[in-house]
């Protein structure tokens, strides 16, 4: 079974134009064999929305979906958008879609609004971290800042996670360094590799590439297997597709090597938990 | 290699985000060719270099646009850069339009002016080489001169991409070597060319070498000023860069809009500039 990192560099708020490099990326990957495809964070519309978020959001519902839902056909899709939900809220979320129907949306948790990240002014947070049933396995699905904490994954990972669809769009931050890659780009590989060992879980990671408003995105999307291994690497900073395996024996056997999750304690980690928020809010004077 | 003090860059990631920025914002917005002013100093050099790169060297314009006062050697400087380059450059003297719009401005005209004057007609050169080609305007400001605001508004300032704005002086000299720009260019002192023996830094009162370190620290690192004197920054450098860097905020952002309207241009109706592109 192989999957695709979609790695495209999506058109600035255009969702029209966007359906076409989604639909061609899914034709290429699946010409490659693969019958999964992972795109970006906001592959739909571009990152630096602005203002322009509530223009582009569509709805569960939209012709938009339908569209997706037809690209699915060819292959199952994670995609990113904009979500208009009822209440005049508006999401940064991914959608997973399979053989014409859409499975699951999760909605990034986590939004970074600090130096050049603005997205809590646009976007409400998700309260949700769920793995849902696939012809993959389970999957869950993280996007871009969702990955960085190390809580969603844990949370996935309680939930028998196989597969980790990871879809960030991250902009390139401090040319300094001596390997040749923004220093931003350090946290993802020790990350994707940590997921993957310690859960027994493939990780299938897509971040997008191209300029927007002068700032770069850093590419690079990885894939790591359940030992830690990395799979596959796409191309620093520019468009790529990169196809790898996500075969469950190889998730067994790493299991059966290293059973974390047999293992882990989630109700202590609970117990511990709700005891350091309750002294946490007790006053501390 | 630059002085121990100031940022380092890694030469090769930099061209080649700094090139594909070029490239892919000429793109978008509907241009494949671009224009630039040559002075024959390394800030434009560089800009030129990575120019070509983006979009080949055959659809580099490079205009050198020299005043009464230009020194002979920066007009032999810009020819090195474009034959290194390999791209063509035209020569156009702004003198005479000058002498006529300052024979109409207001007496005694002071050097500050008088370079105002000549940065804002260079601009208008590239401008107007922009529309007649067409092709976007490249510009040449560093960090080390945003910051400092050592520039002239609607002159030097004016551009539509801006490939060295996040470079220090020292960083554009790092690249300079890195993209073949001629020696003599690079370790020449910088200067503004508006008079004979005319230099940056006699201009600042500081170095570049100390102004870069001193900014590095202060905006990339976010060091207190209290905290650059405690490190080794001498008190009134700090002082002065300090205070460069806050009044020429202006500079550095459109002009203030009064705002009336529920959803004003630059509070609530805000776009990135590639919207739709």
């Amino acid at each position: 079974m192989k999957a695709a990192l979609a790695q495209i560099a999506p058109k600035l708020a255009d969702v029209a134009a966007n359906l076409g490099i989604h639909a061609d990326a899914v034709r290429r990957a699946a010409a490659a064999g693969a019958s999964l495809v992972v795109f970006p964070e906001l592959s739909l519309t571009g990152y630096v929305v602005m203002e322009a978020a509530p223009e582009l959001a569509i709805a569960l519902d939209s012709p938009q979906m339908k569209r997706l839902a037809e690209i699915s056909k060819t292959a199952a899709i994670a995609v990113g958008f904009v979500e208009e939900a009822p209440g005049g809220r508006f999401f940064n979320s991914a959608a997973f879609l399979d053989r014409g129907d859409l499975l699951h949306v999760h909605r990034k948790v986590y939004l970074p609004s600090h130096g050049l990240f603005d997205e809590t002014r646009h976007f409400a947070a998700g309260d949700r971290m769920r793995v849902f049933e696939t012809r993959f396995g389970r999957i869950g699905m993280l996007i871009c800042r969702d990955f960085w904490h190390l809580g969603p994954a844990y949370v996935l990972a309680c939930q028998d996670l196989d597969v980790m669809c990871v879809l960030s769009a991250s902009p390139g931050r401090g040319a300094l360094g001596d390997d040749g890659r923004f220093q931003s780009t350090a946290s993802v590989p020790l990350l994707g590799d940590t997921y993957a060992r310690s859960f027994g879980c493939h990780v299938l990671h897509t971040n997008r590439a191209g300029v927007e408003e002068g700032v770069t995105f850093t590419g690079a999307s990885e894939a790591y297997g359940p030992g830690g291994e990395r799979l596959a690497r796409a191309k620093d900073l520019e468009e790529d597709l990169a196809i790898v395996d996500i075969d469950p024996a190889a998730r067994r056997a790493a299991r059966l090597r290293m059973p974390f999750l047999k293992e882990e304690r989630p109700h202590m980690i609970l117990r511990e938990l709700q005891r350091v928020l309750a002294e946490r809010s007790a006053p501390q004077y | 290699m630059s002085s121990p003090n100031a940022p380092h860059l890694n030469t090769d990631l930099a061209e080649r985000v700094l090139v594909a920025f070029l490239r892919d914002e000429a793109k978008r917005a509907g241009f494949d060719r671009l224009v630039i002013g040559l002075s024959g100093g390394v800030d434009s050099a560089v800009a030129a270099m990575l120019a070509a790169k983006a979009v080949g060297a055959d659809r580099v314009h490079a205009l050198a646009l020299p005043a009464r006062e230009s020194s002979p050697e920066s007009l032999a400087h810009a020819k090195l850069v474009a034959a290194a380059g390999g791209f063509a450059m035209t020569v156009r003297e702004i003198g005479p339009a000058a002498e006529a719009l300052i024979a109409s401005l207001s007496a005694p005209l002071t050097p500050v002016r008088r370079g105002n004057v000549y940065a804002r007609l260079r601009m208008i050169a590239l401008y107007d080489a922009s529309a007649a080609l067409p092709a976007l305007v490249v510009g040449t400001s560093n960090k080390t001169e945003l910051l400092l605001g050592y520039g002239t508004l609607h002159g030097d300032l004016a551009c539509a991409l801006n490939p060295l704005g996040d470079l220090y002086k020292c960083q554009v000299r790092d690249l300079a070597r890195h993209l073949g720009v001629p020696a003599v260019v690079i370790d020449k002192p910088p200067s503004a060319d508006l008079w004979p023996g005319q230099t940056d830094e006699a201009d600042l009162g500081f170095t570049y070498a100390e102004a870069d370190a001193l900014l590095f620290r202060l905006v990339d690192q976010r060091m207190s000023p209290d905290e650059l004197v405690a490190s080794g920054f001498a008190e009134p450098l700090v002082r002065r860069v300090t205070r460069l860097v806050m009044r020429n905020q202006f500079k550095r952002r459109p002009p203030m809009i009064a705002k009336l309207s529920a959803r004003t241009i630059g509070w609530e109706f805000r776009y990135p500039r590639d919207w739709g592109t």
